[in-house]
């Protein structure tokens, strides 16, 4: 009986979910690389009005004039030139599942997408390589006027100006190679817009699947949370294992209106073939919050800061964030935030996992200006290395130019205590079951945070991670 | 006679480079409660964390017999399944797993079945009850932040809910307020009355032992069992100490 049942919860994470290939259909699959030549034809394929094709060729040149960054993990394995940088599915977009092709509806099935939409979800959308290939919103959240819609659609419809007052505005090309990358080559993502004092009480979910070998996925999200307004947003990504470096540099730009609070859940389970240079980028006014949860399981290498811009009096930014490194892994990930108004606060806690010789480093960034008095920060990061060969470092910078400012900062490096195994294996349970539980209690208030689902996910990784972790 | 349950022939054992136990040997039979008494670093608790299958002990010698099976062949989990349990010293903190779900996963891996949660919720409450234990402390991380006397009680709750057929209580008293030892007490005799359980008691002290039967007491000193006797050998060790035995 026991034995079933324990299998049976251990097949439901079997990874071959996630590395599912599908035959490539593609419609349509750019040349490999980056000139002004490709570019100017994913802006003709995109039907891009003028402003945002001439927006794609000055990015182009920005990240011709910007050098890689040396500070953080090697990218030498990615090579621009052997990336196809827009992939679009044999299909349109639609808002009936039963449009969408087979064999990319199935994906989404074994993801589990439908299924959270009927059960748990206000809105959905679901893109595949460089397209949305299903977008819908529940009536009753689109009769409050929330839009979601995907960010072709907003571009060349009747959101025009909102998307060009708004797009890359927070993340400007200049600010690093792969912003001006992704201002180049962006395709896909969600636009949401949620007027003043409209609260969405169940959240909005967009997944991003890359699908195709030597791709490159660049979405863009952009979410505009009008004063006094609620939104749960969560993001879900993940790919098939390729033995090809695949490229993800998306891009998400938060406005948050005064009073307004938005919460950003992320679980990302790119494979591990994958580069996740990815920028996320959130601006708070007065009495506003901005919730991010971020847990980064996949890809071979990250570098993944969101930031806060806190821009009003009393704005607020939460950070909650799970990072685990297994081998061939190097993640880098933390967060931003600047306090620059009067009595904002910030509240960051992390939890990194490294493994079989995989690294993780939490990077943070506090910056305090003379303008944001009576401020608060509070920074905690904790790791856990699971082996000898594996590694864990914290790089946290504050850069405080106000008196009165309250700042604190904790970081805890630390092993899994082998008295704690034997203490749990004194009760009966396997070494094996005590690391996982080790490790899910270490992730636990991570977890918490998470939507009920997710939360499931992340353990169910969690326990994947370390099967067979022994020896 | 009651049915062997636990056999110790020879038994050595090293921490590190340094050994400890030299050729013990001890027999405890079913509902036995067996006390082993002696002066500071004679290896008690090195017995005890040695007989579950503590990693940082490595036997060098000897043999041990549980229930007829060869034990030191077994992992510490193994060794639960089939019915022995170490209250520790130091019970461990491990965030993020509450108490409540820790025994529950224990008790569903100790018996190999599935346990209803109503059944269960049940149980718990009653052992917590025995021990005077706030119910809400079933929903808190296991050990985390527990005080000395809480983390006992939260020993002795997992004793009465594993039922193990042999349990060895490390120091279990030690550092505990007489309400403490008071409730511990009781909690183990509930184990001994009710579920017929074997005791294996280390201790320092007697306070613990003054409501308990007890049915052998042993001496250890330097690695080897020097004296055995019956419950009177307690009141002999409470009057004069162990200067007699070194």
């Amino acid at each position: 009986m026991r034995d079933n049942s324990e299998k049976t919860y251990v097949e439901d994470v079997d990874r071959s979910i996630y590395d599912i290939r599908n035959d490539e259909k593609d419609a349509y699959r750019i040349k490999q690389g980056l000139t002004p030549a490709i570019v100017q034809e994913i802006s003709e394929k995109k039907h891009d009005p003028a402003w945002m094709a001439n927006f794609r060729l000055e990015s182009l040149q920005i990240y011709n004039e910007m050098k890689v960054p040396e500070w953080g993990p090697s990218i030498e394995g990615l090579n621009i030139d052997q990336i196809a940088t827009y992939v679009k599915p044999n299909t349109r977009m639609s808002a009936k599942w039963s449009d969408v092709p087979e064999d990319i509806k199935d994906t989404f099935e074994k993801l589990g997408i439908p299924k959270a939409e009927r059960e748990s979800l206000a809105g959905v959308g679901a893109q595949y390589d460089s397209e949305l290939v299903y977008h819908n919103v529940k009536e009753e959240v689109a009769a409050q006027g929330v839009v979601y819609t995907d960010m072709e659609s907003a571009l060349t419809g009747e959101y025009e100006d909102i998307v060009r007052k708004h797009f890359m505005k927070l993340v400007t090309p200049r600010d690093h190679k792969f912003a001006a990358l992704h201002g180049a080559v962006w395709s896909g993502g969600s636009f949401v817009y949620v007027p003043a004092g409209v609260s969405v009480t169940i959240p909005l979910q967009s997944y991003f699947r890359l699908n195709a070998a030597g791709a490159g996925q660049f979405e863009h999200t952009l979410i505009i949370v009008e004063e006094g307004a609620y939104l749960h947003f969560i993001e879900g990504c993940s790919a098939p294992k390729y033995n090809v470096a695949n490229l993800h540099a998306g891009c998400v730009e938060l406005y948050v209106g005064k009073n307004a609070k938005l919460r950003y859940s992320t679980i990302e389970n790119w494979s591990k073939n994958m580069y996740n240079l990815n920028t996320k980028r959130a601006k708070v006014e007065e009495g506003g919050t901005i919730e991010w949860v971020s847990g980064s399981f996949g890809s071979h290498v990250s570098y993944l800061y969101p930031m806060s811009i806190l821009n009003g009096k009393g704005a607020r930014a939460e950070f909650t964030g799970i990072t685990f490194a297994g081998g061939g892994q190097n993640l880098d990930t933390g967060t931003k935030v600047v306090h620059n108004a009067p009595e904002t606060s910030s509240y960051i806690n992390t939890k990194s996992i490294s493994k079989d010789g995989g690294i993780s480093t939490f990077r943070s960034s506090v910056v305090v200006t003379p303008k944001a008095k009576k401020s608060k920060s509070a920074v905690s990061c904790q790791s856990l290395m699971l082996d000898d060969r594996s590694r864990s470092d914290t790089i946290p910078a504050m850069d405080i130019r106000t008196q009165d400012a309250d700042i604190g900062h904790e970081a805890k490096i630390g092993r899994i205590s082998d008295d704690a195994v034997f203490y749990l294996m004194s009760r009966g349970i396997s070494e094996e079951d005590a690391r996982a539980m080790i490790v899910s209690g270490f992730a636990d208030n991570v977890s918490k945070e998470l939507p009920l689902e997710y939360a499931v996910e992340m353990n169910n990784l969690i326990r994947l991670e370390m099967k067979g972790s022994i020896g | 006679m009651s049915e062997q349950l636990l056999q110790v022939k020879q038994l050595s054992a090293r921490v590190e480079d340094t050994s400890i136990l030299h050729g013990i040997d001890l027999n405890i039979n079913e509902g036995e409660t067996h006390v082993l008494m002696g002066p500071n670093g004679a290896g008690k608790s090195t017995l005890g964390y040695t007989l579950m299958g503590s990693p940082r002990y490595e036997v060098t010698g000897g043999e041990v017999l549980f229930k007829g099976k060869d034990l030191l062949a077994e992992s510490a989990d193994q060794r639960a399944k089939d019915g022995l349990f170490l209250s520790f010293q130091s019970p461990l903190e491990v965030p993020g797993i509450s108490l409540r779900n820790f025994i529950r996963t224990s008790v569903e891996q100790r018996t190999g079945s599935r346990i209803k949660l109503w059944t269960f919720k049940k149980e718990l409450e009653k052992a917590m009850e025995v021990l005077q234990m706030d119910p809400s402390y079933g929903d808190r991380d296991l050990n985390v932040g527990f005080s000395g006397g809480e983390k006992k009680k939260a020993e002795i709750l997992q004793l009465l809910m594993l039922k193990p057929s042999l349990a060895i209580l490390d120091e279990t008293d030690s550092g505990l307020d007489v309400d403490a030892v008071r409730m511990v007490s009781k909690g183990v005799e509930e184990y001994q009355k009710d579920k017929k359980g074997a005791l294996l008691i280390i201790t320092h002290s007697t306070r613990i032992l003054e409501s308990l039967h007890v049915d052998q007491t042993h001496v250890m000193v330097a690695g080897k069992i020097v004296a055995s006797g019956d419950a009177s050998l307690v009141d002999e060790i409470n009057e004069h100490g162990f200067e007699r035995f070194l």
